[in-house]
């Protein structure tokens, strides 16, 4: 497998993955009155607030310490305690994520001291501050989401009689994909804690008046009694030991952690049963039972034109993960599939996604679009599965797209679409089917009349 | 603003209500921490500015974030090469900051100039390249030799001034590829366009007029400009500046260097149309060029005008508030709502300037919020106040002004219809009655 690394690689040719503190303000949507500042220039909280307010069609506040040149040369901590006390006034929070960047890393801030110094000079005692160490340069925004997750358990969570709760730890998926695993589980009656909940904040209701803080999110009592719970089902398999918030409650409080792909896909979301009623005794429901029965179905539909797929897959390595394992079980065969972040559990997610009948696939972990586009030629893909950066594909070879992931930018819709669980995969798997068969109508007759007709035209 | 209205004493010195007090409006400041401003950094403003620069290959020399971010999200279009739709990176890692990034950069020009064969590069610093001490001078100008094309280094560390210093390290690395001697040769009706980045073709459009008036566009700074191009500009025989807040400085040092003057021009809105075709066609005097102006004049506004009317109808009476980046976008945009009924309400930038401001204050009716460096709860706090059925912004804004059930106008880099010149105020007349006259809006107060 190509697995190319920084020193590998002198220059990446458009992007396939974003920043590490990018990926950390997402689980903070999904805290209960949360807020986040990241502490460095203006510009970092700018561009990733304008990324997700496309993606979402939301309000993204994110506030930013501006450090400017006075901040960066004699130290940025005036800069940081200045702006939690703008942040506390203007939105009032319960949780404050503090982040770092490119910037506080290099120049060295100590957050933490001044985060806990903070707090007892102001004597506050009714905000929490969570700090992350995000320099953009440390990792992906996949490993930032991973990293932030387990910040926020680690600094909110306290040893808690035992609950019967269990936990769900999600990756990032869409709201919707987060509201579908909320109506499984309470069709199961299961009582549960699913974390980070942004299925609300970043998906929110028309409401008047407007709230600063969208109403919704994991509470932070809840978060704090996740140390109780009876088990932890972590849907983060790409999530390496020291950034996995489920390990981390594992190991902290001995929570027992079952860790798993995305439910996307048949198999996965047998998984996802299995786990359950590991866990709790239970069994799927009747109506479930109909959903998957009715996923079968549709399998079975679409399994001649799903065998005319060569997909290209790429994004976060989880949500690859998962898509590999629907192409595969559908009879799509996945030629390229790849991820920008360069972890090593992105390159075992990748490597794993490797399809024993597939010769000379091709796995990329570390990549960029130009080297995908590469790929995709000399594989032939004829249908790319991914975020909307993919439309270059498009634009470049003419290889339609399948948008699902983060960011979406070019259409409508990202925050709602929905790929998890039964009825979720059939969705998912009807939108890879429909652009394979709207290729096949688009083509077929100029390019069978192109390769046999010979006669004279009419 | 009364003392303890805002939330945030800092504030203050940036927000006035006209009409209500007598102090002047502070700009040009350092963001306030915490603040959710609205603004971007010293690297945004000098990527915007150069980005359009088509065959130009645009090399971040920094973490891949500040490339992913970029990567071909603006409108600006291209008669010709496609490379500036490409983002390039050295996606620093920790080694490199660590060890240093200047061996990298070298490697990563040496491999995408063999790749692209671009006649130029760019190479943009961000923060921790400010802060490690890469020497991007000696890299670039030992790339430059290597490779006998043009590199140069954009310094744009972000945290080193705000987006406004950003646009300054744009035309520095624009005068840079120009070189500091005046041509001998000047072209006679030849003027170089400032401050447009042909985002929906409407430099095209702006080109389209002057050639009818007998004038021809020497370069666009700087959309759909290219190498070869840019290095002719000195040869124009007047600029017009467009986005002045972007380009001003330029226009200011290619009269110093060059001696070619300067016209401040807007091509927002009918009337500013007419009054920049007016003067431009009075800077070369001439009647030839002064009648061919009015006939296209003519020919154009009566085209419109009626188009226009049509939509004021519906519109006369609302009340819009206005945020967005520059000084001259803010001026036209009053004007050009007053052209279809509509009163500014509010109205704000990210990077105005004084005079701008200035000019702003003396537009707007009394009682008229006008703020610098706004952020999400004042433009929600005086949207509503001041009952604002409409917000013109970009991206970050939209939902917001959504969420407040106001209507919105994106007048931002990413749009895909031109709202300059005659075609473009029919364009956004159109747009504002879309979405101020939009059905959904009754759904909302039920």
């Amino acid at each position: 497998m190509e697995r190319q690394t920084g020193f590998a690689r002198n220059a990446a040719e458009n992007p396939c993955n974003m920043c590490m503190p990018m990926g950390g303000i997402i689980p903070f949507k999904g805290v209960e009155k949360s807020m986040v500042i990241l502490h460095g220039s203006q510009g970092c909280a700018t561009y990733m607030r304008r990324h997700m307010a496309e993606h979402f069609n939301e309000p993204i506040d994110v506030a930013s310490s501006s450090l400017n040149e006075k901040g960066t040369i004699y130290g940025g901590e005036k800069n940081l305690k200045l702006g939690l006390d703008n942040l506390i006034k203007l939105y009032n929070p319960g949780v404050i994520g503090i982040l770092t960047t490119c910037l506080a890393e290099t120049i060295g801030e100590d957050i933490d001291r001044i985060a806990s110094e903070y707090l007892l000079d102001r004597g506050l005692n009714d905000v929490s501050l969570v700090t992350v160490p995000v320099p953009g340069y440390g990792g992906s925004h996949s490993e930032g989401y991973w990293m932030a997750t387990r910040s926020i358990i680690a600094r909110l969570s306290r040893e808690a009689p035992a609950n019967r709760r269990i936990n769900v730890i999600v990756p990032h998926i869409s709201p919707a994909d987060i509201r579908e695993i909320k109506r499984i589980l309470q069709l199961m009656r299961i009582e549960y804690t699913i974390f980070p909940d942004f299925s609300d904040t970043l998906d929110s209701p028309f409401t008047m008046p407007y709230k600063k803080i969208p109403i919704g999110g994991t509470g932070i009592e809840e978060i704090a009694e996740m140390s109780g719970a009876a088990a932890t089902i972590q849907m983060g398999v790409t999530a390496s030991r020291e950034i996995s918030p489920g390990h981390y409650l594992q190991d902290t409080y001995g929570v027992p952690l079952y860790n798993m792909p995305i439910p996307i896909g048949l198999e996965n979301t047998d998984k996802l049963f299995a786990v359950l009623k590991q866990v709790t005794g239970k069994d799927m429901p009747e109506s479930i039972f109909s959903e998957r029965g009715r996923l079968l179905d549709g399998m079975v539909d679409s399994h001649k034109y799903n065998a005319a797929g060569r997909s290209a897959i790429f994004g976060d390595p989880e949500l690859v993960l998962a898509i590999a394992g629907v192409c595969r079980e559908n009879g799509i065969t996945p030629v390229v599939v790849a991820t920008g972040s360069k972890s090593f559990m992105a390159a075992e997610a990748i490597k794993s996604s490797a399809a024993v009948d597939v010769p000379e696939q091709s796995l990329l972990a570390g990549t960029d679009f130009a080297r995908i586009r590469e790929h995709c030629r000399e594989k032939s893909v004829n249908i790319a599965i991914g975020h909307s950066d993919g439309r270059y594909l498009t634009e470049k070879e003419g290889i339609p797209l399948v948008r699902v992931g983060f960011p979406i930018h070019d259409r409508m819709g990202g925050q709602r679409l929905l790929s998890v669980g039964y009825t979720g995969t059939m969705t998912f798997l009807d939108r890879i089917t429909n652009t394979l068969l709207e290729e096949k109508h688009k083509n077929y007759r100029h390019g069978i009349f192109d390769k046999f007709y010979t006669g004279k035209m009419a | 603003m009364d003392a303890g209205s805002l939330a945030v004493n800092e504030r203050e010195k940036s927000i006035i209500v006209k009409g209500k007090q007598k102090k002047q409006l502070v700009c040009d400041t350092d963001s306030a921490a915490g603040c959710v401003s609205q603004r971007a950094c010293v690297y945004c403003g000098a990527r915007v500015v150069l980005n359009p620069v088509t065959d130009a290959l645009h090399l971040v020399h920094g973490p891949i974030g500040c490339a992913s971010y970029t990567w071909d999200i603006r409108g600006s279009l291209s008669s010709g090469s496609e490379l500036y739709r490409s983002s390039f990176s050295t996606d620093l890692q920790e080694e490199d900051i660590i060890f240093g990034g200047e061996k990298k950069l070298a490697r990563a020009i040496d491999e995408l100039v063999l790749k692209h064969h671009p006649p130029l590069v760019f190479v943009y610093s961000t923060c921790i390249v400010g802060v490690i001490g890469d020497d991007l001078e000696a890299v670039c100008k030992a790339a430059a030799q290597r490779h006998n094309i043009q590199v140069i280094p954009v310094q744009s560390s972000g945290f080193i001034g705000n987006k406004s210093a950003g646009y300054r390290a744009a035309c520095n690395a624009l005068l840079r590829l120009m070189g500091p001697e005046p041509t001998p040769t000047r072209n006679l009706n030849s003027i170089n366009y400032l401050g447009d980045f042909n985002l929906a073709g409407e430099a095209w459009i702006i080109s389209n007029y002057l050639r009818q008036m007998g004038l021809e566009v020497n370069v666009t700074f700087t959309g759909d400009s290219r190498y070869e191009t840019l290095i002719k500009a000195p040869r124009a025989s007047l600029n017009i500046v467009q986005c002045a807040g972007s380009m001003h400085y330029l226009a200011q040092k290619m009269r110093e260097l060059y001696g070619i003057p300067y016209l401040n021009v807007s091509f927002l809105g009918v009337l500013d149309t007419t009054a920049s075709l007016r003067m431009i066609a009075e800077h070369f005097g001439g009647s030839g060029i002064k009648q061919k102006t009015e006939e296209l004049i003519k020919t154009e506004t009566d085209k419109v005008i009626p188009l226009i009317n049509g939509y004021r109808g519906n519109l006369q009476g609302r009340k819009a508030a206005v945020y967005v980046g520059g000084g001259f976008k803010a001026i036209s945009l009053i004007k050009q709502f007053r052209e279809i009924g509509i009163d500014v309400v509010m109205i704000g930038t990210q990077t105005g300037r004084q005079s701008e401001y200035e000019t702003i204050n003396d537009l707007v009716d009394e009682g008229t919020v006008v703020l610098d460096d706004a952020n999400p709860s004042e433009l929600e706090r005086f949207m509503v106040e001041k009952g604002a059925h409409l917000l013109v912004g970009g991206v970050k804004e939209r939902p917001l002004a959504y969420k407040l059930g106001a209507a919105f106008i994106d007048h931002n880099h990413d749009r895909k219809h031109p709202l300059s010149g005659y075609e473009g105020a029919v364009n956004f007349a159109r747009e504002v009655y879309s979405t101020v006259c939009s059905p959904v809006w009754k759904y909302l107060k039920a």
